[in-house]
């Protein structure tokens, strides 16, 4: 575990309400996150931890509270000054979501071609470094339809670090992938987040993954995070609601049904 | 009383629809003016929606001129007026027949593959990740879908008002012993620019919106398989019913 510098949050969440046709998904979620820290969210399917990951990206917007990114707060930007602020953030989701008419090449270059930030010959060195940086090579020409799930998630997260971002968002990099994938995406994401020096939030229900990656865990619960702390803090909590969900019981205050 | 609130309800879903759908649409065209311009995707969609539909269209076409004659023959036949025949294909294939036709036949083909498409890229977050690479969707996906809408359907309007005409020719001449020289004589006589140029103008009224309803709904999609069905199916179904009550009012306008 690495050591966190005491300063200023790089993401702060300060009291983020959002509700989806009159259901209420956050209620008040609190959540700060120090500059070089990964912090993972956990808690169950469904309970809305995809949606504050939206919010701290900007792409969705609090239906009350304040999300504050470095300093600045995404409510006081405009579209286009959000969409410009995005260029520090990388972002993995579930299913990779690499576009699809688009080679493997393409994908990881599309910022950098999108944004001219490099001449064609430099874009495709960053394309095959990255690639390597996530343990690939000489799949450039490959459609995502013809990768398979694994490689999909490893270049979908070249991709997210292919512009060089501040932040990178992992939505559960884990989900959908045999033992030993999961294993190589979470030292991957942990060897990133210890050598690119970024700020991470990674979103997962799967334990090992979170005890793997994170200096700080958060369980996000009925709409609020109820407790946040070191690995080590999360699994000596006497929160009864805590240690059925990292133990995955199916017995104990969360109701399954 | 719970009924007057349910239409009440149903009032308010819709409004907000049309407002949304509209926002979404200035959007798109306000990107029109905006750097960067992506002529390759704009090319590419001109082939997808454009050339693609060509073959449909030209049957489309044909037949509708075919037929058009042959009732227009047998109608005028009844006062002895068979040599307007060939006017009235004329002024129906380019006032009318031509952009309304093409329009719906290209909402059918190109706006459910619009649809399909970025509905799917909406339920895969693949549009979501255009945004976290810090582009916009709307410039990125729509405004290029929308810029070759509005000026493919025109064009293919065009070759479809001719078919059509050629399709009547065809019928009259060759069917119905209807002389060659007179035939062509009363398609000029009475067809005015204007006729052809109220036609396109609708055309491109149609494009647009094909390309906004189908985008539209194609970014609202959700709900996996299920929800990119529903989408194509709307988009398809709002498209043909607008163009249909827009041709109206874009008549009246134009009178």
């Amino acid at each position: 575990m690495k050591a966190v510098s005491k300063t200023s949050p790089m993401i702060e969440l300060r009291d983020v309400y959002k509700s989806f046709n009159g259901h209420p998904v956050l209620k008040g979620v609190n959540l700060t996150v120090s500059a070089g820290e990964g912090m993972v969210v956990i808690g169950g399917s469904g309970t809305g931890k995809s949606v504050i990951l939206k919010h701290i990206i900007g792409l969705m917007r609090p239906d009350h509270g304040e999300v504050i990114i470095d300093g600045q707060n995404l409510a006081d930007m405009s579209e286009r000054e959000l969409i410009e602020f995005r260029k520090r953030f990388g972002m993995l989701f579930q299913g990779a979501a690499l576009f699809d008419s688009l080679n493997v090449g393409e994908n990881i270059g599309f910022g950098l071609t999108e944004h001219q930030l490099l001449p064609r010959d430099a874009m495709m060195d960053v394309v095959r470094q990255k690639l390597l940086r996530v343990g690939l090579s000489g799949i450039e020409e490959k459609m995502p339809a013809d990768l398979s799930g694994g490689m999909k998630k490893r270049v979908g997260l070249a991709r997210a670090i292919a512009m060089n971002p501040k932040i990178i968002l992992y939505d559960e990099p884990t989900t959908g992938l045999d033992p030993i994938m999961s294993d190589v995406i979470n030292r991957l994401i942990s060897g990133m987040n210890r050598d690119l020096a970024v700020t991470s939030v990674t979103i997962t229900h799967d334990m090992k993954s979170a005890y793997m990656i994170a200096d700080r865990i958060a369980m996000l619960y009925k709409g609020e995070i109820l407790e946040s702390g070191t690995p080590d803090e999360i699994q000596k909590s006497s929160h009864p609601v805590i240690q059925q969900f990292i133990h995955g019981r199916s017995e104990g205050p969360i109701r399954t049904d | 009383m719970q009924w007057i609130d349910r239409i009440g309800q149903w009032a308010i879903h819709c409004l907000a629809e049309i407002g949304e759908m509209s926002l979404f649409f200035f959007q798109a065209v306000f990107f029109v003016a905006r750097p960067p311009f992506r002529l390759k995707n704009i090319f590419k969609q001109m082939e997808s929606i454009g050339v693609g539909s060509i073959p449909v269209v030209l049957i489309t076409a044909t037949f509708t001129g075919m037929v058009l004659a042959l009732q227009s023959y047998h109608g005028f036949k009844r006062f002895n007026a068979e040599g307007l025949v060939g006017t009235v294909v004329a002024l129906s294939m380019t006032r009318e027949l031509g952009p309304v036709l093409t329009a719906l036949i290209v909402a059918g083909r190109a706006g459910a593959a619009i649809a399909a498409e970025l509905g799917t890229m909406k339920v895969t977050e693949q549009i979501d990740a255009l945004a976290t690479l810090a582009v916009h969707p709307i410039q990125y996906l729509v405004t290029p879908r929308l810029i070759a809408g509005v000026v493919m359907l025109p064009v293919l309007t065009i070759m479809s008002d001719l078919i059509g005409i050629i399709g009547g020719y065809a019928v009259s001449v060759n069917l119905l012993g209807a002389n060659a020289g007179v035939y062509i004589q009363r398609t000029t006589q009475y067809l005015e620019l204007e006729d052809l140029f109220s036609g396109l103008l609708k055309a491109a009224v149609f494009g647009g919106i094909i390309a906004g309803v189908s985008c539209y709904k194609g970014f609202k999609a959700d709900g996996g398989a299920e929800g990119v069905g529903r989408a194509t199916t709307g988009a398809v179904v709002v498209s043909e019913m607008l163009i249909l009550i827009s041709n109206y009012y874009v008549t009246a306008f134009l009178r």
